[in-house]
């Protein structure tokens, strides 16, 4: 033993020496509370790491703007994140932060919210973080509704790993493990989601700035789990993924915007919409169909039927049928139901206004005692 | 018409019955009122994996064996004195464990055609006919009969009076101990309380038992335990889980931290998590989590947040959480993970005891990964093992492993318990908040090579840990191969440090130089004590030393192990602690393995210890 702690002596002039050339932490001029936080101030000095092009930068950019939009403290914010490109995010936010392991975030996070339900709790992860690896820890977050805001960047793909299909890749891709095509069937986020039970789920993409900081900014306004499915593009191993959804020409009929209270309208001109055919969703086109706006499906957040059929508009745009139905963006459902850290604490202090703080003297005790003289 | 009394100095006896009989609850309730009563005891309660296994069948009998005396009692005892047995499957199992000349107390409705046949009794066989019985004193009593017609006024229902069965037997045992009844009143008082039809009826039948043996001529002695000569103060009697609880929640008081338990349920820790659950009271926070990854995950974020975080289970929940512990250690976060042992591996024996562990907790993570371990040796010591646990994984913000087992967690002792004032603080200190431009070093290392544990919240000190090797210091990403190696050995030398704050290792009994040195870990103490006292008394020059801490081991253990020409290591595996003793001090030992998920019995080592010594004592003098 003496030997091993011999060797690090030896050694220490080298974390000395370290330690001096450190980053200095970028602080802000003034006490916080009387400054105004900016974007820039929620970015560390860490060189960010992700390739060129990366949809992560976008998300990253938003993410700051939407927090110095609320002016949020660095100090009360934390982003944990498991293992992928995306799980990188924490490094990149002069906030707290924890880079865990591969699929275990929402666990870590619901510890920390317990322990500390007035911290601002982000969860960062990926689409194999998140829905393989972690899947199961992500429906126990979304079914227990701690006060915790998901970002899941789906790129349809496992970028850190260099490339292998993940659960949301299309049926038939062809990548390093698949190489004649994938034989699994896609998971679909938001319907899994809503199937747990998630209080707030929403879909959002790295390529739309303004709807992706709104939809940050709804997701800080939530209670409980906010989920955030970000179409994330990886140009280096699934270039143009989510294309048919991102790019101007294809955009206006692949992609639909849902607005609550609003009617579902699309199309470049906003001239076709959704209508119900009893449970059926129909797309029916304004100008040739004889249907006016009145006739359309209005969007409710609140309706949780509605949005279960929201999340099952899930068809691939390459394979569009004359029943295509288009993707939604935006929250499809958001719910008010109390938090899981809100009912924890509600229990304890029930407990001890019924039974009395307890004594710890009592609890050496227990029940039955005896002397010996 | 009062009985002759006769004064016995150890009692070993032996509750056994079908796992629907209440047998774990009669023995407890023996074992309370035997607390009371001032004798010293342990317990060894046995039970099968299946909570209701296929009735009157050999493979559903629960047992439950209590050692008491007036003297010190360390085991829950080798064989029985008295073998309660509630039907024939019961007696069967447990015939060989008899003492020649013990009592059998029999429920005779017990041993009907179904009953023997389930007991695989041969086609005509019957033990109460047979002469298997020969050489025991035979109590029989048709319990299911008498229970039925002491409760014949009440309203309850055939079934429900059946349930009672166990109660006569508890208030006849009460009789033949010359016991008073009280305990076990007020624990129905407890139970029942708002069941008055059930609260009667069980009431009855205790009192029923008891008066059976002071009506019914055929029993002629009474028996009496006195209390043992413990050290003086105020005692309790107490099953290892319940004091791991308890010490828990005495470290968090003391460490002035919210305590945070994060589990999922896995024989034998579930009981950790059902007694934290009941002490919210305490401010605990209990979670149950999805599996035992997302236990240990969560318990990480709390210590994050700055709670005393504390994470439970048993050998293939550890086995989950080991990614998780490497994410602890290089996190530099203070958790406590406790394994209360089972026999494995895989599934292997849930219900049954081992110490197989022990390799796993020091070596079963990817990567250099030192994380301190340390281990219970009784019921009570799982208090004391906790509040060190704790106290190591705060002040030297390291996760730490508690090994218990099977054995003492569920065994009970009497404990004289201490005052909360008497107990040690636990000084914590987080990094405080500030408002200069001064780089902040999460990994910058103090005396102890600690790092400072700095809360989210606090302002100034907003920071970035994870997984990824860290720069020394900064506690950036860094892949920097000098810093690599750097790193490695600063967590080593961390652990290591640790035995400079803890005590040196001293001998439970012996002398301090001698012929060979008993060394155990964990829930051994007992019996290797006893053994060793035997032993001594025998005029063998040996010694017993218990290991509390298995990582780091205490600074003297080294020079301790070369007072003696022989080390033997009894250990209820395949010879782990052996293992570690060889490789880190180039020193032959002696190995008793036992792996049959019981605990060795005394004669089992004295035989062992005989054969390995041979007539290593001094000549008696004539
Ligand atoms: C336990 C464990 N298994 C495997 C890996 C390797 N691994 C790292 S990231 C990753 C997939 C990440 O995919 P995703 O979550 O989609 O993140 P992306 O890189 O696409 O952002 C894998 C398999 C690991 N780090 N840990
Ligand atoms: S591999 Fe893909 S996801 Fe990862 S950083 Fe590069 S572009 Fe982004
Ligand atoms: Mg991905």
């Amino acid at each position: 033993m003496a030997r091993t702690v011999l060797g690090f002596e030896a050694h220490e002039t080298y974390g000395a020496n370290k330690a001096k050339t450190l980053r200095t932490n970028k602080g802000m001029s003034a006490t916080e509370g009387t400054t105004i936080m900016s974007a820039k101030d929620f970015a560390t000095s860490q060189e960010v790491r992700w390739c060129p092009g990366c949809g992560d930068y976008s998300i990253l950019k938003q993410v700051q703007a939407a927090f110095a939009e609320l002016q949020l403290s660095r100090d009360e914010v934390v982003f944990i994140s498991g293992i992928g490109c995306s799980s990188r995010f924490p490094y990149y936010m002069e906030t707290y932060g924890m880079h865990s392991i591969h699929g275990r975030a929402p666990a870590v996070a619901s510890g920390l919210k317990i322990a500390r339900p007035e911290l601002q709790v982000w969860v960062v992860t990926g689409d194999g973080d998140g829905l393989s690896i972690g899947g199961n820890h992500l429906i126990h977050l979304l079914r227990r509704n701690f006060g915790i805001k998901v970002l899941l960047f789906n790129n349809q793909i496992y970028g850190l790993t260099k490339g292998q299909y993940s659960p949301t890749s299309e049926e038939a891709k062809a990548t390093k493990s698949t190489p004649m095509g994938s034989i699994d069937h896609p998971l679909n986020p938001l319907a899994f989601a809503l199937g747990v039970d998630g209080s707030f789920v929403a879909r959002t993409m790295d390529r739309d700035p303004r709807h992706l900081k709104e939809m940050i900014l709804r997701c800080h306004a939530h209670e409980g789990t906010a989920f955030l499915e970000i179409y994330q593009n990886c140009n280096i191993f699934n270039d143009g993924a989510f294309q048919a959804f991102t790019e101007k020409e294809s955009k206006a009929d692949a992609a639909i915007f849902l607005e609550h209270g609003q009617p579902l309208r699309f199309g470049s001109n906003s001239e076709k919409g959704i209508r119900l055919d009893c449970f059926r969703p129909v797309v029916v086109n304004l100008e040739k169909d004889g249907f006016s706006a009145g006739d359309l499906w209005i969007h409710d957040e609140k309706d949780i039927c509605k949005a279960h059929l929201l999340a099952r508009f899930f068809d691939d745009p390459a394979r569009r049928e004359h029943h295509y139905l288009p993707r939604p963006f935006g929250v499809l459902y958001a719910a008010e139901r109390p938090s899981y850290e809100k009912m924890l604490h509600e229990q304890i202090a029930a407990a001890i206004e019924l039974k009395g703080e307890g004594q710890l003297d009592e609890l050496l005790a227990g029940a039955a005692t005896w002397e010996i003289r | 018409m009062s009985k002759a009394v006769e004064i016995q100095q150890e009692v070993t006896i032996k509750f056994a019955g079908d796992s629907g009989d209440g047998m774990q609850l009669t023995g407890s309730l023996f074992t309370d009122n035997t607390a009371l009563s001032g004798s010293d005891l342990a317990t060894f309660p046995d039970f099968p994996a299946e909570i209701r296994a296929p009735q009157g069948t050999l493979a559903g009998v629960s047992g439950f064996q209590l050692h008491f005396g007036s003297r010190e009692i360390l085991t829950p005892g080798d064989e029985c004195d008295v073998l309660v047995a509630m039907n024939a499957a019961a007696l069967k199992a447990n015939l060989q464990h008899l003492a020649p000349g013990s009592t059998i107390i029999l429920n005779v409705d017990g041993f009907d055609k179904k009953n023997l046949r389930l007991a695989k009794y041969e086609e005509g066989e019957n033990p109460l006919e047979s002469s298997l019985l020969d050489g025991f004193e035979v109590i029989r009593m048709p319990v299911t009969k008498l229970t039925r017609e002491a409760l014949a006024q009440s309203e309850l229902s055939t079934r429900d009076k059946d349930l009672c069965k166990n109660m006569f037997v508890l208030g006849f045992l009460y009789w033949r101990y010359n016991r008073k009844l009280d305990s076990t009143l007020d624990f129905l008082k407890q139970k029942f309380g708002r069941r008055p039809a059930l609260l009667e009826a069980n009431i009855t039948a205790l009192r029923a038992g008891y008066h059976y043996g002071d009506t019914i001529e055929a029993f002629t002695s009474r028996y009496e335990v006195k209390a043992a000569p413990l050290e003086k103060g105020a005692y309790r009697n107490i099953m290892g889980n319940e004091a791991l609880v308890i010490g828990l929640i005495a470290a968090a008081q003391k460490a002035g931290l919210p305590l945070f338990y994060g589990s999922y349920p896995i024989t034998p820790a579930s009981d950790i998590l059902h007694g934290l659950a009941a002490y919210k009271h305490f401010g605990v926070r209990t979670f149950q989590a999805e599996d035992e990854i997302a236990a240990i995950c969560a318990a990480i974020g709390a210590s994050y947040g700055g709670n005393l975080a504390v994470t439970g289970t048993s050998g293939p929940g550890m086995a989950l959480k080991t990614e998780a512990m490497g994410l602890a250690l290089m996190l530099e976060l203070p958790l406590v993970i406790c394994n209360v042992q089972r026999g494995g591996p895989s599934t292997g024996l849930p219900t049954k005891t081992e110490q197989s562990d022990l390799l796993q907790a020091l070596y079963g993570r990817n990567g250099e990964s030192p994380v301190p371990a340390i281990a219970a040796s009784s019921p009570a010591d799982c208090f004391w093992a906790a509040f060190e646990a704790c106290r190591i994984a705060l002040q030297h913000m390291t996760p730490v492993i508690l090994l218990s087992d099977g054995y003492i967690a569920n065994g009970a002792e009497p404990w004289k318990f201490p005052r909360a004032a008497e107990l040690p603080s636990i000084e914590v200190r987080f990094r405080k908040a500030r408002d200069n431009d001064e780089p902040f070093l999460p990994y910058e290392r103090d005396e102890r090579f600690v790092r400072p544990w700095a809360l989210p919240g606090t302002k100034g000190l907003a920071h970035r840990i994870g997984g990824l090797e860290k720069e020394a210091g900064t506690g950036n990403v860094s892949y920097d191969p000098a810093n690599h190696e750097f790193m490695v050995k600063a967590r080593q030398a961390k652990v290591d440090k640790i035995a400079d704050y803890i005590p040196e290792q001293e001998l439970s009994i012996g002398p301090e130089k001698g012929e060979a040195l008993f060394l155990g870990w964990g829930s051994t103490f007992g019996l290797v004590k006893s053994v060793v006292k035997d032993l001594l008394a025998e005029g063998y020059a040996v010694a017993h030393a218990h290991l509390r801490y298995l990582r780091p081991f205490p600074r003297n253990l080294g020079s301790l192990l070369q007072q003696y020409d022989k080390i033997i290591i009894p250990e209820i595996n395949n010879g782990q602690l052996c293992q570690l003793i060889r490789s880190d001090f180039l020193r032959d030992v002696i190995p008793y393995n036992k792996i049959q998920g019981t605990p060795i019995t005394k004669a089992e080592l004295k035989g062992f210890a005989r054969q390995v010594l041979g007539d290593s004592r001094p000549p008696v003098p004539q």
